[in-house]
Order: C-alpha cells, then sequence, then structure tokens
C-alpha cells in the first residue's frame, strides 16, 4: 500500500502520519502541495496543520493548491482520502465533502482528548474498529463546529456517512460535543466511503509507546483495505 | 474603467455566531444594554479593471461565490463605485 502524504506550507502533522502509515507496514511518501501528480499512490493522506494561516477561512485558499485536482481525480476514482483537521475543512471547501466547519462555539482553540463513537465502520479508515465501538482521540482545532444544512444533515444520517460521532462518557470538565457540531459530528464520509473527513487526529495516538491503539486503527485498517469489487465497475 | 469594488460578507442568519455573541456580552458589560442582535462579518475591498459597472459586479459576485465567501455558512454582498 502507498500512501501519498500532503504537505502544505504551515502543515504540522505529517511526520506522525508518514511514520503511522510505516509503522502498520505501509509505504509512505511526500508530496508537496504544488505538485500536480500523486505518483502511484493507492491512498492519500492530508494531515492536520494550518495552511496559509488559516487566513480568509479555514482551507479556503489551500483548496486552490496544484496539487488539489489530482486528489480530486484521485477520490473520483474510488480510492481512499482522508483529510484530518485543517484538512477536513479543506475537503469540505473543495466540495468533496459537504458542509463547512465554522469557528468553534466557544471560541477558544481547543487541544484535549474527545470521546467518539464509531458509526461508520465501510470506510478503507474504519474496518479495524468494532461496531459502535468508543474511542479516545486527540482534538487540535479552533474551527471545527460540523455545519450543514437540514438537507444535508438529513442525507448524511439516512446513508449512514457519518464516521465519528462526539459521545458523552462522562468526561469530567469538558463537554462531551467540544465545538457545537451540529449532530455532534466529528467525521463524515462521501456516499461511497472511500473519501473521509475527521475534526479528531489519529496520527497523534498512533505509538504504542502511547498506550492506546485508538488512533494507530485508522492507519492499520487503511493498510490492510482490499478495494472491493464493486468499485471496479 | 477601473471600479473599487466593496465586499461584505456575513455569517448566514440563524447559524450560531459565537463572535457575534462575545461581542454582545462585551457591549452589555459597558451597559450599552440596547445593542441586540450583534453579527461579526468581514469587509474586502479591491480595485477592479471592467467595461461596465454591471460586468465589474457579475465578476466579483463570481469571486464570491468561489473564494471569497463560503455558500454554506456566509451571505455576501457586492457594491461597486467609480475609482
Amino acid at each position: 500500500m502507498r500512501v501519498a502524504i500532503i504537505r502544505f506550507p504551515g502543515s504540522n502533522c505529517e511526520p506522525d502520519a508518514y511514520r503511522a502509515v510505516e509503522r502498520e507496514g505501509g509505504s509512505a511518501y511526500y508530496v508537496f502541495h504544488r505538485e500536480t501528480d500523486l505518483g502511484d499512490a493507492d491512498a492519500v493522506i492530508i494531515p492536520g496543520g494550518f495552511s496559509y494561516g488559516d487566513y480568509l477561512r479555514a482551507g479556503a485558499i489551500a483548496r486552490f493548491s496544484p496539487i488539489m485536482a489530482a486528489i480530486e481525480r484521485h477520490a473520483a476514482d474510488g480510492k481512499p482520502l482522508a483529510g484530518i483537521c485543517n484538512r477536513f475543512q479543506i475537503l469540505c471547501e473543495a466540495g468533496l465533502l459537504p458542509g463547512a466547519l465554522m469557528r468553534n462555539a466557544g471560541l477558544q482553540y481547543l487541544s484535549r482528548p474527545v470521546d467518539l463513537r464509531v458509526e461508520r465502520r465501510t470506510t478503507p479508515f474504519t474496518t479495524g474498529y468494532r461496531e459502535h465501538e468508543i474511542i479516545r482521540i486527540p482534538i487540535g482545532h479552533g474551527d471545527g463546529r460540523y455545519t450543514a444544512s437540514a438537507e444535508v444533515l438529513a442525507t448524511l444520517e439516512s446513508e449512514g456517512r457519518v464516521v465519528f460521532r462526539y459521545v458523552d462518557t462522562g468526561m469530567p470538565d469538558s463537554p462531551a460535543n467540544p465545538n457545537g457540531a451540529m449532530g455532534d459530528i466529528a467525521a463524515i464520509s462521501n456516499r461511497e466511503g472511500n473519501v473521509v473527513g475527521m475534526m479528531p487526529h489519529p496520527e497523534r495516538l498512533a505509538d504504542p509507546l502511547l498506550g492506546s491503539s485508538a488512533g494507530t486503527r485508522v492507519f492499520s485498517s487503511l493498510i490492510r483495505w482490499k478495494r472491493p469489487l464493486a468499485a471496479h465497475v | 474603467m477601473k471600479f473599487r469594488i466593496h465586499v461584505r460578507i456575513m455569517p448566514r442568519r440563524g447559524l450560531l455566531d459565537p463572535q457575534g455573541q462575545a461581542v454582545e456580552h462585551a457591549l452589555k458589560a459597558l451597559h450599552f444594554d440596547r445593542a441586540a442582535n450583534v453579527h461579526v462579518g468581514k469587509a474586502i475591498e479591491f480595485d477592479l479593471d471592467a467595461t461596465t459597472a454591471d460586468a465589474a459586479a457579475a465578476e466579483a459576485k463570481t469571486m464570491c461565490d468561489k473564494l471569497l465567501a463560503n455558500p454554506v455558512t456566509e451571505d455576501f454582498q457586492v457594491k461597486v463605485e467609480a475609482a
């Protein structure tokens, strides 16, 4: 499994994603945002950070980077694509996923663990979780409030496209839904499931030294993922 | 002709606007008790060469649709004046 890790100016989580892919037996390589070719990528991960200083809106300027056309073709081919944190914002700005991510309801930048329920396992990034498993993964964002029209929210729910949802486990001193996201949504997918955007940072919890496999399994799921036959049609 | 374009972008009505709420709370703390429904948006200005004011407005609107505003969460107004 060849995994392209996209680098943008101001992004900062690429080495974590790179190491997580390699540790699970995949082959990772970096692609700079100014390039126009993804090479022989089987999958693409766009890790978090602050592209272009989040000027105008988070992800709004990065969305027009030269590499985005190749990423859009990769997604249209049904190949796995994950956008983490700021890159979830980019995927929404690019129209690859519906909705938008707005300023956190409490206006504060949040850096802390959150509890999530796994709602969709049929994506290349989540087959390694159990149905409705509850996992604890860090977030780090100022603009994570998932927002969409009532119609889009209804479609996401009826098609089972919510991937992770914030869930209340009684963690002290912190609301279960950290940013006011509609529907407690932390991650969504496209209809086919090959494109996933998530606010939490699994790459920051993907080393055995950290004592949890909650983030690791995003990467182990991907490395073991086999493209379903139906996707070739 | 050169025109000066003024774009006004506001969060869509009905969506939670925590910045507007924070400013409203601050105004009330300063005893401006009659200020209500505060919303915070942004303004963008630029020069644009175009044949007519209508053409300038149309091009500015396309810029808003593509980049300057997010159609999911924001509304915008474009004003054109002779530069």
